[in-house]
């Protein structure tokens, strides 16, 4: 790359030169200062702050603009308004000063919090995960299989998570276990669909290369099906992660106890908006990151 | 004279949403031992079909495959097979996608060490000695193919299948690589066949021109000997009459007794 930039600006440095020759030893004869913009380090500069610009400005610009709208709908509310930026943010440095107390079972800090939601996220969704893949590994190459669980998952799927609390409630009789299975059950469908699919489409080529090598089932399945899968099922995973994510600050809402939901709707009981506000900012960034993370495994198994 | 593979009124129908379609009718060959065949014809006329049977991909409807006197059925280390479209996993390097050929055939009875030798080897034929443990998406499309042939010649195969290998590459790569793929298989006696609509290509590489005509129902029109001396040169070979004798035959099969009517 550098080889070619370098090309690239020494060709411009020459074009550029007044007395253009098609020599380059000519040019190299009679060396004139160049001014720093114009120079190989400049123009390098000059791009740089450019590509920083188209990068940083817009989202800037973005952010800035909401803050504006909150602070004008805040102090439209008056008295009784929502709690403006600066005060969410004075709030927010005061929770976040502590976040790791813990004053028994209803007042925990929001570290605390947080964790408890990812634990309960990350434990319904691997249990998910360890049923779903393989499920849609099955589905996948076998058709009658396909055929068997198509009518199961379209009545099962549309289903909205939470009509799967009481059922986990009378089930387990602990809220535990039953806002796992809440997770558990909202986030398996993306996981099975986009395996199978994934799985129903390793191209014909790639076959070909197995049956003409004549490879074992184990070789096909470890050096053929499952990496050409990889990028469906990672699709999958983060479309589960993110359904997971949904779910669980709605489930704690109704069962109480521990994590975001539960903090959200205590706070709302204590009517301390400020930390309703700063428990929707936090949903958002960990969720943001969780997808972030994802896209970068994702992108570790995309092979194009 | 003994033929290796002998193909005997071999016919292949397919079973498609609109009714049964009849690719090839009436195939009847015989190839011998150390022989390059090219197969040539308009596309759609069954070439890569023909390929594809005796790669044993797809299995003939009717008639009788026989290699070295055995009936083809299913693939089979003893044949290799060049895609068109080079076939490589891009999930492994190019050590890696030989590899996978070389252990399956010889995995069995030779050490790591043996079957590493042999992949390297099988590279080191082809040229790409450097670029080992460069993945597919790293390489040019000629050094892709390169990697195929590298895979088909690592199981030492004895029938070489080569399904318009070259096809989807410029025409200086490809001269170099027909360059290579003479040599190969001059060091290596492979029985060769390989479908082209290149029509230099096929006089240039091969000892017979099989010519087929339009499908369906295909079926061998012609086979024309080259009986050009080897090694061939293709520089001598511009100014050699017999050379464009060969090649106006093969022209006026193709485009006055069977040119294609516009679809």
């Amino acid at each position: 790359m550098s080889a070619v930039t370098i090309n690239e600006s020494s060709l411009k440095e020459i074009m550029n030169s007044p007395e253009t020759t098609p020599l380059p030893v000519a040019v190299a004869a009679k060396p004139r200062p160049v001014p720093f913009l114009e120079s190989e380090r400049g123009q390098a500069f000059s791009e740089s702050i450019g590509k920083l610009f188209r990068a940083v400005v817009p989202p800037t610009l973005g952010i800035a603009l909401f803050i504006l709208l909150w602070q004008i709908v805040s102090a439209s509310g008056g008295e009784t308004g929502l709690p403006g930026p600066a005060k969410t943010w004075e709030a927010a440095q005061l929770l976040f000063a502590d976040p790791f107390y813990d004053n028994g079972p209803n007042d925990k800090g929001i570290g605390w919090n947080i964790l408890h939601s990812l634990y309960r996220v990350g434990a319904g969704f691997g249990l998910a995960a360890l049923v779903g893949i393989p499920l849609g590994f099955m589905i996948g190459r076998f058709q009658f299989l396909s055929g068997m669980m198509a009518p199961i998952i379209s009545l099962l799927r549309p289903v909205s998570p939470l009509a799967w609390l009481p059922i986990g409630l009378y089930v387990f009789k602990e809220t535990e276990p039953a806002s796992l299975w809440v997770i558990f059950i909202s986030s398996i469908w993306p996981i099975i669909l986009n395996t199978a699919a994934g799985v129903s489409r390793v191209p014909q080529d790639y076959l070909n290369v197995a049956r003409v090598l004549n490879l074992s089932e184990w070789k096909i399945f470890t050096r053929i099906l499952f990496p050409s899968v990889l990028p469906h099922m990672m699709t999958g995973i983060r479309l589960s992660i993110g359904v997971a994510w949904l779910v669980i600050v709605a489930a704690e809402m109704l069962t109480g106890g521990t994590g975001l939901g539960f903090w959200v709707w205590d706070e709302w009981n204590n009517l301390n908006v400020e930390h309703i506000l700063i428990a929707i900012f936090v949903v958002g960034i960990v969720g943001l990151l969780l997808e972030q993370m994802l896209v970068m495994i994702a992108n570790r198994f995309n092979y194009e | 004279m003994h033929n290796y593979l002998h193909i005997e009124n071999a016919k292949m129908v397919f079973d498609t949403k609109k009714g049964k379609f009849t690719a090839l009718t009436d195939i009847n060959l015989n190839v011998k031992q150390g022989e390059f065949i090219a197969l040539i014809g308009h596309s759609g006329c069954g070439k890569s079909t023909l390929l594809n049977l005796v790669a044993g991909l797809t299995e003939a409807t009717e008639g009788i495959l026989l290699l070295s006197e055995k009936e083809i059925k299913g693939p089979g280390p003893e044949r290799g097979v060049v895609f068109q479209n080079h076939s490589l996993l891009p999930w492994l390097t190019c050590f890696g996608n030989v590899h996978l050929a070389v252990e399956r055939v010889f995995g069995a009875k030779e050490s790591k060490a043996k079957l590493k030798e042999r992949t390297q080897a099988a590279l080191d034929l082809v040229g790409l000695s450097h670029a080992t443990h460069k993945h597919p998406n790293e390489i040019s499309g000629g050094m892709k193919q390169r990697v195929g042939i590298a895979r088909a010649l690592a199981m030492e195969p004895k029938v070489l299948l080569l399904d318009e290998p070259f096809g989807a590459l410029d025409a200086l790569t490809r001269a170099g690589l027909q360059d290579e793929l003479m040599r190969i298989v001059k060091e290596t006696h492979a029985t060769t066949l390989m479908v082209t609509h290149d029509v230099d290509e096929a006089v240039l590489l091969s000892d017979r021109i099989v010519m087929m005509t339009n499908g369906p129902a295909a079926t061998i029109g012609e086979i024309l000997d080259v009986d050009l001396p080897r090694p061939r040169d293709r520089l001598a070979l511009a100014e050699n009459p017999a050379y464009h004798h060969l090649r106006g035959q093969v022209l006026e099969f193709l485009y006055q007794k069977h040119l294609k009517k516009a679809a």
